[in-house]
């Protein structure tokens, strides 16, 4: 049999000094509101995993989930680990292509049967199978044939964890997320447009150390996570709080770094780890780079209205609409004015 | 659709239709009804400086009631100050004005709102049991007077939650929120919170009909 090298082996191998493996460990155990007294045991279960098999499938994406995870500015722990799994199907990064790609998958199913991870990104169109297919194949039928034999699935990025853009209204492909087609395994979502390359390997890690599914919300993200919003967490709340807020993207209060919310920030109602664990390896988030929190990681956030649409503004409908009521209150003010008065005469009259 | 978009869409509107028509509706209704015959003889002419008169004066108690209203009174003071301040003056609310009328003005700091909106808190529920305990204030109150205050004070706490994310989570709150408003929004013109646009309106009135009859106003 074939030497799988474990995790461990792999990083000492790339380099990765046991300092900077160990200090990995302890921010994954931070992130995952974990004890200190865990970080050996993460530690341990990394560094002694055998490299799970991982199949990766794409469907109606953009491709910008996987690259959050391998564009970043330098190759990091959280990286490395991520090549450490055993990536047996990813069509945008492996060399097979065509019926060589689906040998590979069919065989990675095979031999790990019931123990492999299988990551989605992108939606799966159920208007019509031909709106996308991976070498004949419809994406739905990939999907559920896949996922036959996994452990778990993971749908990275809105569009599989909600539908994203394909499911934007008036949704031509008739878009649906993986959790509306998986019901027999665990699905758990990591949304974002893209979602933050090291919450990715953070959920893989946890899988890998406790062999479970982390602790997940009522839209089924990990609640280590995606448990406080941005604004909960933002570095400009205090001038949320003093009432300071920008009033455009050029004026003094942009410059002096106050609230996005008047240009529409949708920090409030928006649960993700952006403002702690932030972007290109902790150098800041979209937030701290001067533009509003479009909500990428809530579900239909493209179909919630403006993005520079502040949270507190109503839709009070059409202008036309009110004056009808307005209209009508009229209507029935003149009515009821008209009966009291003939009220008035008749008792008038008698008395 | 989730809770907050129906909040913020279908019942606001639904909400904002019924306070536009109810409030036109009896504002229209009393103004057209006219004034029933008054055959006695004028002692004054009882015109606009009459209306004008009354509405200032019953803004403060008359001398022989001011020691046995002295409480209510400040209590309904810092009520009505207070819900002007939480409601007008909070700036995500005045984002919302702007949004409907295309107007903004400053607002105040959150935290000096959250301290406004506790203190009028505590003045409403001090006029509700003063209202529930008080022997002659129970004989003529109804329905209307105590499901009033309720949709009064419940956009009032489900707003003072939001900031401690009590109970519920932000997005939850923001429409429960929503919703007791539009709950509030409903039910103003056809109870007696239709007080709040037609207080003017009844003062003035009495203040012309007491004026021609000779009484001291």
């Amino acid at each position: 049999m074939k030497h799988r090298p474990t995790v461990g082996e792999i990083l000492q191998a790339k380099g990765v000094s046991r300092r900077g493996f160990l200090k990995y460990c302890a921010t994954t155990a931070s992130l995952l509101a974990l004890p200190p007294s865990m970080i050996p045991r993460i530690a341990e279960a990394i560094e002694n995993a055998r490299r799970p098999s991982v199949i990766w499938l794409s469907f109606q994406e953009c491709t910008g989930c996987t690259e959050s995870l391998t564009r970043s500015a330098s190759p990091t722990v959280e990286g490395l680990i991520f090549d450490a799994i055993s990536l047996d199907y990813h069509h945008t990064l492996q060399a097979a292509s065509g019926e060589q790609a689906e040998a590979a998958r069919h065989a990675a199913m095979e031999e790990n049967d019931g123990s492999y991870l299988v990551l989605v990104d992108g939606s799966i169109p159920m208007a019509n199978p031909g709106y996308s297919t991976i070498a004949g194949i419809s994406n739905y039928d990939m999907l559920m044939d896949t996922v036959k034999g996994a452990a778990a699935v993971v749908a990275i990025g809105s569009c599989a964890a909600f539908g994203g853009l394909p499911g934007a209204d008036p949704n031509p492909t008739g878009a649906v997320a993986v959790q509306d087609l998986v019901t027999d395994k665990p699905v758990i979502n990591v949304p974002g447009c893209p979602p933050i390359g090291m919450v990715m390997t953070a959920v893989l890690t946890q899988f890998l150390t406790f062999g479970k599914i982390p602790d997940l919300d009522k839209h089924g993200r990990p609640l280590a996570f995606f448990g406080n919003t941005i604004h909960d967490r933002c570095y400009r709340r205090p001038f949320y709080e003093q009432g300071k807020f920008a009033e455009s993207f050029d004026d003094k209060g942009a410059k002096a770094g106050w609230c996005l919310y008047k240009l529409g920030c949708k920090g409030p109602t928006t649960y993700n780890a952006c403002a702690t664990v932030k972007w290109n390896g902790g150098t800041s988030f979209p937030i701290e780079s001067g533009h509003p929190c479009l909500g990428c990681s809530e579900p239909r956030f493209w179909d919630k209205g403006g993005f520079y649409e502040p949270l507190s503004t109503g839709k009070f409908g059409s202008g036309a609409k009110v004056a009808g009521a307005a209209a009508a209150g009229v209507a029935l003010g003149v009515v009821a004015a008209a009966a009291g008065r003939h009220r008035q005469a008749k008792y008038t009259e008698e008395a | 659709m989730d809770l907050l978009e129906f909040a913020r869409g279908p019942a606001l509107q639904v909400a904002v239709y019924i306070l536009v028509a109810g409030t036109i509706w009896r504002i229209v209704g009393i103004v057209l009804l006219g004034k029933k015959p008054d055959f006695s003889e004028a002692r004054s002419s009882g015109g606009l400086g009459a209306a004008l008169k009354v509405i200032w004066t019953r803004a403060f108690t008359a001398a022989p009631f001011k020691k046995a209203t002295l409480y209510p009174k400040i209590m309904a003071y810092v009520m009505h100050i207070g819900l002007f301040a939480t409601i007008f003056l909070f700036t995500p609310h005045i984002m919302f004005f702007e949004g409907w009328t295309g107007f903004d003005w400053p607002g105040l700091p959150n935290s000096v709102i959250f301290f406004i909106g506790v203190a009028t808190l505590v003045s409403g529920f001090a006029l509700i049991i003063r209202r529930m305990t008080s022997p002659v204030l129970k004989l003529i109150s109804n329905f209307d007077d105590y499901f009033s205050w309720f949709v009064t004070m419940l956009p009032l706490i489900t707003g003072l939650l939001i900031p401690v994310r009590a109970l519920f989570r932000y997005e939850d709150l923001l429409a429960i929120h929503i919703l007791s408003v539009a709950l509030l929004l409903i039910w103003l013109p056809f109870g007696k919170l239709g007080h709040t646009f037609l207080v003017f309106i009844t003062r003035g009135t009495t203040g012309m009909v007491f004026e021609r009859r000779g009484a001291k106003t």
